[in-house]
């Protein structure tokens, strides 16, 4: 690779690199997200550059291993273009018939298409997908069809001409102005917007500034970050260059949790590649502007999330927060100014510099700009990453997008804003997703994570996990958040387990106040809110667990039962010796029963049971 | 003892002796040897010219870090929403029956350390299981239960 020393360089090599890969027939689309991946996806992309080299024809057709297509529940994902057929759970056998029927032929292989539940109908192309069709993936639109690896990719998209058009004309003002003007707000929770943000660190005192990207991603259920650092790095690294000019810093840095490995290492070649081309080091381009981006990892601690944890932990201290009454912008990591921002964030930067602040603010709702990525998971059929302008009904998201609940099951709430956010009820179906409408309806946007939950799903228990987690993973600096959190613990366990009073609600919700208003940051003043969105829309399943000593949800083990029902049970004597607790019994062929004494509740029974005949009360 | 400081020192250098290499130090070190030996607390602080004590708050508050050696493998069962609505739980009421371990212990024999993660951002596939850096999709109860004989057998 050569250094490009100008903006002209840039520009001429991407018609060369489009003019070296005229010749390329067919490209064969092997998603390899995280999700893909798990799924074995690696083996695909394998086997068909085998399948393509034993027959000579390796030169015509390309083998792309693309970030994350978005559609997990789909994987792994073949797609063939130019004709973008789709071909879903793709398994390495399948592989010869691809080549052969769709590769080398145009035939269609009706087994492997997406079979539309609503319909039943078999759809041939990837922008057919309901899943895809209702989406508006901007800065999600290249992972997913992108070669991951290689910045040549990226580059012949017109990678880097939003970081050539600033470095050619615009000066720092001039691209704040535009941040502003597109009204984008931080990704990672906050929802500060980043212009203003970018600006105040431009005006701070100070010789060197640092940017930062927060990769730290640590709610639980959202993975859009993880995705897009993995399966388009360059995205976020020209976001970030772009930043760094603007605010007028030499270095930055890139916070990721040791979790995401393939984040990690696809940002670090990703800097290296750059660093290769002159996009980044010294002399950006041939310009003045220089500047570098080091790799760090996080250690497993969510707190890091948290912007002066985050700076803390860099500086290779324990990674607590401080008070926010000393702006970062001003007094960041080293003491100097720092700019944090996420790494969707980062990545909207360079669309809204190609495409102008006005247009980006056309998109979405009044006060909330733009799309947002959303992970939805947990009970729904197609899970998976989806990108909607700001505004979109709830419905749209979880119905038309997300193709409803599985197992006809009924829609009971979806989690939103990870342990800072709360739970929205089934009766705000229409809410339009934006940072507002969350916030009014005791949720947050948080980094976009959508977990579904259908009427299986106890809210107390929802409660439980999200103060379990809190209580792990607080630092341990506050004593409100350290104690406090600890306290409403053994609260909602009390109710779980069947031990909790009258007034153990009262005293939960005192507690949650208190919190609130005392907490040191912004994690501890927010940790109260999933109990406190619980209590909001389903206070009569805490009046259950607490009066009645009931789970309705039927998930809480000590308020439930297990039960034979006689009419059933045929006696096979099956779950009697799967039971780990001998606590069936039982002659053959009449009728078995669990002893409630010995039995765990563990389910063993009711998975192995072929006639139904188990039950819980 | 004398490889231990070895292998700390090659680490060390390749990052650089200065205090915001920490934390990269650390986590290479523990995964070196799959837990922080005392030796490799103490080395670190000298060379970084810390005090012991900034070494050990930095180990013992990232979730990460082991003070005492753990299994050849790692089980990390996945506890984020998604898995925990999905049924992670259940996995690790199994592993609790057949194994007797809770999250955070070993098993004698040091075959098999069993861990749990705040999710690894799987969560289209929950839920998961991590061994060795492979993630297993869509794991039931009995899926876990095979897959741990499968690494108990490999281990003996």
């Amino acid at each position: 690779m050569e250094r490009l020393k100008s903006i002209q360089d840039l520009d001429a090599l991407r018609q060369q690199i489009i003019e070296r890969r005229k010749h390329i027939r067919k490209r064969i689309r092997v998603c390899n997200g995280t999700g893909c991946h798990s799924q074995g996806a690696e083996r695909l992309v394998d086997a068909f550059n085998r399948a393509l080299e034993e027959r000579g024809v390796a030169r015509d057709y390309l083998v792309v291993p693309t970030g994350c297509n978005g559609f997990c529940a789909a994987g792994p994902i073949v797609v063939i273009e130019p004709q973008e057929v789709f071909y879903q759970r793709v398994k390495p056998d399948q592989v010869e018939a691809i080549i052969e029927r769709s590769v080398l032929a145009d035939e269609v292989i009706e087994e492997l298409l997406y079979v539309d539940p609503t319909t039943g109908e078999r759809i041939v192309h990837e922008y057919e997908i309901p899943f895809f069709a209702k989406q508006e993936r901007l800065v999600f639109k290249d992972t997913g069809t992108n070669f991951v690896t290689d910045i040549d990719d990226y580059i012949s998209r017109g990678g880097y001409s939003a970081l050539a058009k600033v470095l050619s004309g615009m000066s720092p003002e001039e691209v704040i102005e535009e941040v502003k003007l597109s009204g984008l707000r931080g990704r990672g929770g906050g929802g500060f917007p980043a212009g203003v943000k970018w600006e105040s660190c431009r005006r701070a005192h100070g010789d060197i500034k640092y940017v930062m990207c927060n990769a730290d991603e640590g709610d639980p259920g959202a993975y859009m970050d993880r995705s897009l650092l993995e399966g388009n790095p360059h995205q976020v690294l020209e976001g970030m260059i772009i930043g760094a000019y603007a605010i007028g810093a030499r270095e930055g840095y890139i916070y990721v949790r040791f979790e995401y490995p393939m984040a990690v290492k696809n940002a670090l070649w990703a800097i290296e590649q750059a660093k290769q081309y002159g996009l980044l080091g010294d002399n950006i381009l041939g310009t003045s502007f220089s500047l570098d981006i080091h790799v760090n990892r996080g250690a497993g601690a969510f707190i890091c999330g948290e912007s002066t944890a985050l700076m803390a932990s860099l500086e290779g201290k324990v990674g607590e927060p401080r008070g926010k009454h000393i702006h970062t912008v001003e007094k960041g990591l080293w003491n100097r100014p720092s700019n944090l921002n996420n790494v969707e964030t980062w990545a909207n930067v360079p669309l809204i510099i190609n495409n102008g602040g006005a247009w980006y603010a056309s998109i979405g709702t009044e006060r909330s700009k733009g799309t947002k990525i959303f992970s939805l998971v947990g009970k729904i059929n197609n899970t998976g990453l989806v990108e909607v302008a700001m505004g979109t009904p709830l419905r749209t998201i979880i119905y038309d997008i997300g193709g409803g609940i599985p197992a006809g099951r009924r829609f009971k709430a979806v989690q939103t804003g990870g342990p800072s956010g709360g739970c929205v009820p089934e009766r705000l179906i229409d809410l339009p997703v934006d940072f507002e409408k969350l916030k009014e309806a005791g949720s947050m946007m948080g980094s976009g994570g959508m977990i579904v939950m259908d009427e299986e799903t106890c809210m107390v228990d929802v409660a439980r996990y999200f103060l379990n987690f809190l209580v792990e993973e607080s630092c341990g600096k506050c004593i409100p958040c350290r104690v406090g959190v600890k306290r409403m613990h053994e609260l909602v366990v009390g109710m779980c387990e069947g031990r909790a009073r009258p007034g153990d609600i009262e005293k939960l919700e005192e507690l949650c106040y208190a919190i609130q208003e005392t907490a040191l940051c912004g994690l501890g003043k927010s940790a109260p809110n999933p109990v406190l969105s619980t209590l909001q829309y389903f206070r009569d399943e805490y009046d259950a667990h607490v009066h009645e000593k009931k789970c309705p949800a039927k998930i809480c083990k000590p308020l439930i039962q297990y039960v034979i029902d006689t009419d059933k049970c045929t006696g096979c004597g099956l779950c009697r010796r799967r039971c780990p607790e001998n606590a069936i019994i039982g002659a053959k062929k009449e009728c078995h029963c669990i002893d409630e004494e010995l039995c765990v509740r563990c389910g063993i029974c009711i998975e192995s049971c072929k006639f139904k005949a188990i039950y819980i009360e | 003892m004398e490889n231990i400081l070895q292998d700390v020192d090659a680490v060390i250098d390749q990052w650089g002796a200065k205090p915001e290499s920490l934390l990269q130090i650390m986590l290479d070190v523990n995964h070196h040897f799959n837990y922080l030996p005392r030796e490799s607390i103490v080395r670190i602080a000298e060379r970084l010219r810390m005090p012991v004590s900034q070494v050990y708050s930095v180990a013992t508050f990232f979730k990460v870090f082991s003070l005492t050696p753990r299994g050849r493998t790692i089980v990390h069962v996945c506890t984020g929403t998604a898995c925990h609505v999905k049924g992670a739980p259940k996995l690790l009421d199994r592993m609790k029956q057949d194994l007797g371990l809770d999250p955070g212990e070993t098993t004698e024999d040091l075959a098999l350390t069993l861990e749990t993660v705040n999710c690894v951002g799987a969560c289209a596939s929950a839920p998961v299981v991590v061994v060795n850096g492979e993630t297993y999709s869509e794991v039931t109860p009995n899926k876990m239960a095979a897959l741990v004989k499968e690494i108990k057998e490999q281990s003996a």
